[in-house]
């Protein structure tokens, strides 16, 4: 094993040449760090780097941990003590963390080490990563098109071997839309499952945090480390965590897999719709059992998201007024002109546009029209899910209707952009889980990209998804192939 | 422009507490209009009798031990501060 090649391991592979001591954790700083020197240039993953502070981990680090010596990226909407922490905002461009998130110290305490912060749509609002304030992020299968989002930079770094694995944050499809459009692995837990202290608050009922990985066992292994209680975030479920791995390689017979049939809409991409046809034999082929069942209030699920998560978004961004952190406006008249100037110069259009709609659902005399109307309707949603889940273990569909984009092709009509989010975003009003896994490819303009297969579980039944979601990874190949970027060495 | 909802986004923006360029109103109204356009579908769905969910998985009455502990020292939560001075955050003068 050169140092070369050690970048485009496995996070259980690499662990376990650390815990041999075949290679040492400072090695796999250093190899990692040569790797972004080489590629990120053109993918543009990270916004930020701490490679000193992950040198000095390295030389301590205890490589018997589960995660030891592990380097993980994290989406720069996380906090890591001493690091920036921008939500890829022009108002949080000079803010440094002053405290790590639970998350973060849990991955510090299983062995990991946090070395750099990963882009994303500004404060996570987006499906491109393109309403990133910093930089654009490319996808590492076609570098005109966009790595998804708004987890776009942590699916990148994965696909192009910039990171072994990576932190991310979903809302409303936020880590299984970019897994699926850069071909990675993205496991969205139940609402609960992971402690949200640390994460900048977008939408609080709908956020949460997971692992975008290189294969199902990796997410696994994240999950371990990452699950689990916190006094600190009254949400987080005080429930047992299970080792997420136990279940890897069990095999799928008595397994029930339901197909929603109001998931197979207008506006799928065919080779998508293939790729999915195919996955579901396949899955009936490992034991699985097939069961079309009904979810008649996904047509709501959309319009249901963008007043709730807005509203949500506009309680949680009035914090940022230019008064205890980030940036302030210049020579401001009085409070009103430091306000209002400062969330002006401080905050992109998306962010903008969603706090207008949101402050508009939320007045006076549209309340209950809108926003209360909203809630009912998840209400219903959750019911519908409920009650399928009576009948099946997890349900199948597309990650995302379409393979990644071109960049600036949607940008301009934000409701279209939305509408890519309709497989996602019912588990996030739901609370339950689900993954993306590889599998398949759609051939556009020469390339090959990424197609994802989504797998929603009920709540707190990761384990079961996992499981599921390996035993298809483990007999496909499609895990394997990695983008045209991955073969760029040194010569 | 017509506007096709009942939005104003000059005075919401004013309500939110963001300056917007013309431009940028007139973008955010027919956006936002068409937005508000594609969310009407929420009107026929049938919640009679329906409670509205606040969270997915409802947890009441979640408590700690209410125990001092170490956090910020006045510097640390300073130390992002656009303006301070004398351990205190510097705005413009509010009262006359």
């Amino acid at each position: 094993m050169t140092q070369q090649d050690l970048p485009a391991l496995s996070i259980a592979d690499l662990q376990l040449l650390l815990r041999h001591r075949e290679v040492s954790p400072r090695e796999v700083i250093d190899a990692l760090r040569a790797r972004i020197e080489l590629v990120d240039q053109e993918i543009g993953a990270y916004l930020s780097l701490d490679m000193e502070s992950a040198a000095n981990e390295a030389e301590k680090a205890n490589v018997d941990l589960p995660l030891g010596g592990v380097p993980i990226a994290i989406k720069d909407i996380v906090s890591v003590i001493g690091q920036p922490c921008t939500c890829a905002s022009k108002i949080l461009q000079s803010y440094r963390a002053t405290y790590d998130a639970t998350v973060i110290r849990k991955l510090r305490a299983a062995g990991a080490i946090p070395f750099g912060k990963t882009n994303l749509d500004e404060f996570a609002m987006g499906s491109s990563t393109e309403n990133s304030a910093a930089k654009l992020t490319r996808n590492p299968w076609d570098l005109a098109r966009v790595p998804g989002g708004s987890s776009g930079g942590s699916a990148a770094a994965v696909a192009a071997d910039e990171a072994f694995g990576a932190l991310g944050s979903d809302t409303g499809g936020s880590i299984r839309q970019p897994a699926a459009l850069c071909g990675v692995v993205g496991l969205k837990p139940t609402y609960g499952r992971v402690s949200r202290f640390g994460l900048v608050a977008f939408a609080s009922s709908l956020d949460q945090i997971g692992p975008l990985t290189k294969n199902v066992r990796d997410a696994a292994m994240i999950m371990n480390a990452i699950a689990g209680h916190d006094p600190q975030d009254s949400t987080a479920l005080n429930e047992p965590v299970p080792d997420y791995t136990a279940k890897l390689g069990n095999d799928l017979r008595g397994i029930r897999l339901g197909l929603p049939k109001q998931y197979m809409i207008e506006g799928i991409d065919s080779e998508v719709k293939t790729a999915i046809k195919t996955a579901v034999k396949h899955l009936n082929s490992l034991g699985a059992e097939i069961i079309e069942v009904s979810l008649p209030t996904t047509e709501y699920a959309i319009a249901v998201y963008y007043i709730l998560a807005t509203a949500e978004a506009s309680a949680n961004l009035a914090r940022f007024d230019g008064v205890r952190y980030g940036y302030r406006a210049e020579n401001p008249r009085d409070m009103l002109d430091l306000y209002g100037r400062t969330r002006e110069e401080g905050f992109g259009p998306e962010v903008k546009r969603r706090i207008i709609l949101s402050t508009y659902v939320l007045s006076s005399g549209y309340y209950d029209a809108y926003y209360l109307r909203a809630q009912k309707v998840r209400e219903l949603i959750r019911r519908d899910f409920a009650m399928v889940f009576e009948k099946v273990d997890a349900l199948i569909s597309p990650t995302s209707p379409v393979p990644a984009f071109k960049l600036g092709e949607r940008a301009a009509d934000p409701l279209q952009m939305y509408l890519a989010d309709i497989f996602t975003i019912a588990a996030n009003l739901a609370g339950i889980c689900g993954i993306s896994v590889p599998c398949g490819f759609a051939e556009v303009d020469g390339h090959r990209l990424p197609i994802g297969l989504q797998l929603l579980g009920k709540a707190l039944d990761e384990a079961r998804v996992l499981q599921i979601a390996h035993a298809y990874e483990q007999s496909t190949d499609w895990h394997k192939a990695r983008p045209p970027i991955a073969s760029t060495t040194l010569e | 422009m017509a506007k096709t909802s009942g939005l104003d986004v000059t005075y919401v923006a004013r309500l939110a507490r963001i300056n917007l360029t013309k431009a940028e109103v007139e973008l955010f109204q027919k956006q936002l209009d068409d937005v508000l356009e594609y969310v009407e579908k929420l009107r026929r769905a049938d919640v009679t009798d329906v409670e509205p969910a606040a969270h997915a998985l409802p947890n009441f009455n979640v408590f700690r031990e209410d125990a001092p502990r170490d956090w910020f020292t006045a510097e640390q939560a300073l130390s992002n501060a656009p303006r301070k001075a004398n351990g205190l955050f510097i705005v413009p003068k509010v009262v006359e």
